[in-house]
């Protein structure tokens, strides 16, 4: 026992090992009053790791070549040793982290998380939104199958509608003039290399900012201005470790029966996490009658087709689909609510809360699908497809809950926050 | 008997699928199934992920396979793959006959099953045959001996103002196995088809069984001390 202190000690005099353990584990303090919402940022690491681990050992067998790439993943998926598995945990993984994501994000709306003084806490969160984004569609690609074709070529197409740089700004994304072999390299480089070193940091970035200002909890108040005077720690603090270590891991196991019901017993979920048409090489003579892109992108690409074109250019709508997730950028500066919690806002907040879920979730379905799922209009609304026409106004609903609400957040009656947290 | 609708097949332009009922645990089907494609598939498709050696997951041994089913290939470690040159095939049939590794995935099994049903002659066609789930294919009805030859009857009646078609294959010149023993033999491919799409897909779940009921044999110590921990949280 001596001989091991003596050997913490010597680290510490040379690296801040007990120091780092203190602060951000021991001696963290983290209100006591975490509910259900308050597992999935950890639940985000274990995912990130997962994907991480699972994605060094799938490109020992991958071979990213236009040629091979198709056959390389059924050689992975039937001659290397558990290599479906692995496969399967990897694409998984993806879907799961974003379903982790959206609701390590709504927790932020649920309990105004994004609020003084965690305005920098909550940027880092979005760049690490915007990285995943990126991640996916670059690993899309990679198997190589026609919906990883086509859905590059219509991402990037999109860049090819910015006014004046747009074609030559998507030749240099490409690499070529059609999606070829020259961007299946490029794109495995971002998504084994480039993108996961950013997000790594965004990471890191993310926890530092989230350790200096301490969590917020579903109450909305600062646990730090009741401090016990003596101690100096937090009335309604209590440690990361061991309190919410032991919490997360029953947190743990539950999503991990969740992620290996999806991985044994259903791993396409009927299309949303692996596509039919993926199982289809890429063949650029032949476009897809419909091309979707996977679920998590989907509320977006409605966006992009509900805005009408301008003067012949679908800039407009490359604009709005970009604009819609940017926007999370404002958030901090947009809620001038007296209240950070849900549970102390008044009926205006939740009912616009509420509208903006319905919203999400209308936008994604009917990104899923093509256009004429419902058929059209009569002529007298210019016999517009009504999938569209919904998509619209959800679009603008979408819109409205984020450019309304200094003015509805203001106006709404709020009730009084409580001293202390309440359990 | 000759003019008995081998199924009411469609009306308009929707095409209902019919069910193909598998059973991928009757690994004798497969075994049949598995017959039938490298007799009847192999000389023009490929199947080029999957080795000859992997059917000993059905119970069959090498030395059966090497003496049943290796006609293309020399070992029996070696993939399913034809000799046929792509460029050739891309004259004869005006595409190149897609590799079938994963077709059932990317197609579904009941659509297979339908396909290979739904045959018709077409005169019309380059190869002399059309089909109902896959109009204008490029691929001749490679199974006519086995099932005959279906002619397509279009019916049409007033319903309600509108005219309604039905679509009706009907069965000219039978063949060499009655309708009966022609579905079996197709359910038998199909089903070897959607095995060779993931030949691991059984072992899947046997091994998700028992991971699941580890979890949630873990979940109980994780629940005691968290439980046990946050005793002294008020």
């Amino acid at each position: 026992m001596n001989k091991l202190k003596a050997l913490l000690n010597w680290i510490d005099e040379r690296f801040p090992l007990t120091a780092n353990w203190k602060a951000h584990l021991a001696e963290y303090y983290a209100p006591k009053n975490f509910n259900f919402w308050y597992f999935f940022g950890s639940l985000a690491m274990l995912v990130l790791v997962m994907q991480i681990v699972t994605g060094i050992l799938l490109t020992m067998h991958y071979k990213p070549d236009a040629g091979q790439a198709f056959a390389s993943v059924e050689y992975i998926m039937r001659d290397v040793p558990s290599g479906w598995l692995i496969r399967y945990m990897h694409s998984t993984g993806s879907s799961l982290f974003f379903v982790v994501v959206y609701l390590h994000m709504f927790r932020g709306l649920l309990y105004g998380s994004y609020r003084k003084p965690r305005e920098l806490l909550w940027l880092f969160g979005v760049l690490i939104y915007l990285c995943m984004m990126a991640e996916a569609f670059f690993g899309y690609l990679l198997p190589w199958g026609q919906m990883s074709y086509w859905g590059a070529q219509v991402i990037v197409n999109l860049f090819g509608v910015v006014p004046f740089i747009g074609p030559d700004l998507a030749l240099w994304i490409r690499g070529d003039y059609v999606i070829s072999d020259a961007t299946l390299n490029r794109f495995f480089a971002f998504h084994v290399i480039a993108v996961p070193l950013v997000l790594l940091g965004l990471v890191a970035a993310h926890l530092l900012a989230l350790h200096e200002v301490g969590s917020n909890n579903p109450d909305g108040i600062e646990i730090k201005k009741k401090k016990d005077p003596k101690t100096g720690i937090p009335l309604d603090g209590i440690p990361f470790h061991p309190y919410y270590v032991v919490k997360d891991i029953v947190g743990v196991v539950v999503f991990l029966m969740v992620f290996s019901a999806i991985v044994f017993f259903g791993p396409e979920m009927g299309g949303y996490f692996l596509e039919q048409n993926n199982f289809v090489p890429a063949d650029p003579l032949k476009t897809p009658a419909h091309i979707a892109p996977l679920w998590y992108f989907t509320p977006f690409y409605s966006i992009l087709r509900a805005v009408p074109p301008l003067l012949g250019s679908q800039f407009p709508g490359v604009l709005a689909m970009g604009l819609s997730v940017m926007i999370f950028f404002l958030l901090p500066w947009l809620d001038r609510s007296a209240v950070k919690s849900i549970r102390y806002r008044g009926p205006i907040y939740k009912g616009a809360l509420a509208i903006f879920v319905v919203a999400l979730l209308i936008l994604g379905y009917l990104g899923t699908e093509p256009t004429n799922l419902w058929g059209q209009f009569g002529s007298w609304l210019g016999g517009a497809d009504r999938a569209t026409v919904v998509a619209r106004i959800f679009t603008v609903l979408y819109f409205l809950f984020f450019l309304l609400m200094p003015w509805y957040t203001r106006i709404d009656k709020t009730k009084p926050e409580p001293e202390r947290v309440t359990s | 008997m000759l003019f008995a609708p081998l199924a009411a097949i469609a009306s308009g332009d929707t095409l209902r699928l019919d069910n193909a009922n598998i059973d991928p645990h009757d690994a004798i089907s497969i075994q049949r199934g598995a017959r039938v494609f490298i007799n009847y598939c192999l000389n023009c498709h490929a199947a080029s992920a999957m080795r000859y050696n992997r059917l000993m997951d059905l119970g069959l041994s090498e030395q059966q396979i090497k003496e049943n089913l290796l006609f293309t290939a020399d070992k029996v470690g070696d993939p399913m793959t034809i000799s046929a040159s792509r460029k050739d095939q891309r004259q004869w049939f005006g595409v190149e006959p897609p590799d079938l590794s994963v077709i059932a995935r990317a197609r579904s099994t009941d659509w297979l099953y339908t396909y290979l049903r739904t045959f018709y002659r077409d005169e019309k066609r380059p190869t002399g045959w059309n089909n109902l789930a896959f109009p204008n294919v490029g691929m001749p009805h490679a199974l006519w001996q086995l099932q005959g030859s279906q002619v397509l009857k279009i019916e049409s009646e007033e319903h309600e103002g509108h005219k309604v078609e039905h679509r009706k294959l009907v069965l000219e010149h039978p063949g060499s196995l009655s309708t009966l023993e022609y579905d079996k033999l197709v359910r038998d491919l199909v089903n070897f088809l959607s095995y060779m799409g993931e030949p691991e897909k059984t072992k899947r779940s046997q091994i998700g069984i028992v991971v699941l009921f580890f979890l949630l044999l873990l979940l109980v110590p994780a629940w005691l001390l968290k439980r046990e921990y946050w005793k002294d949280v008020h």
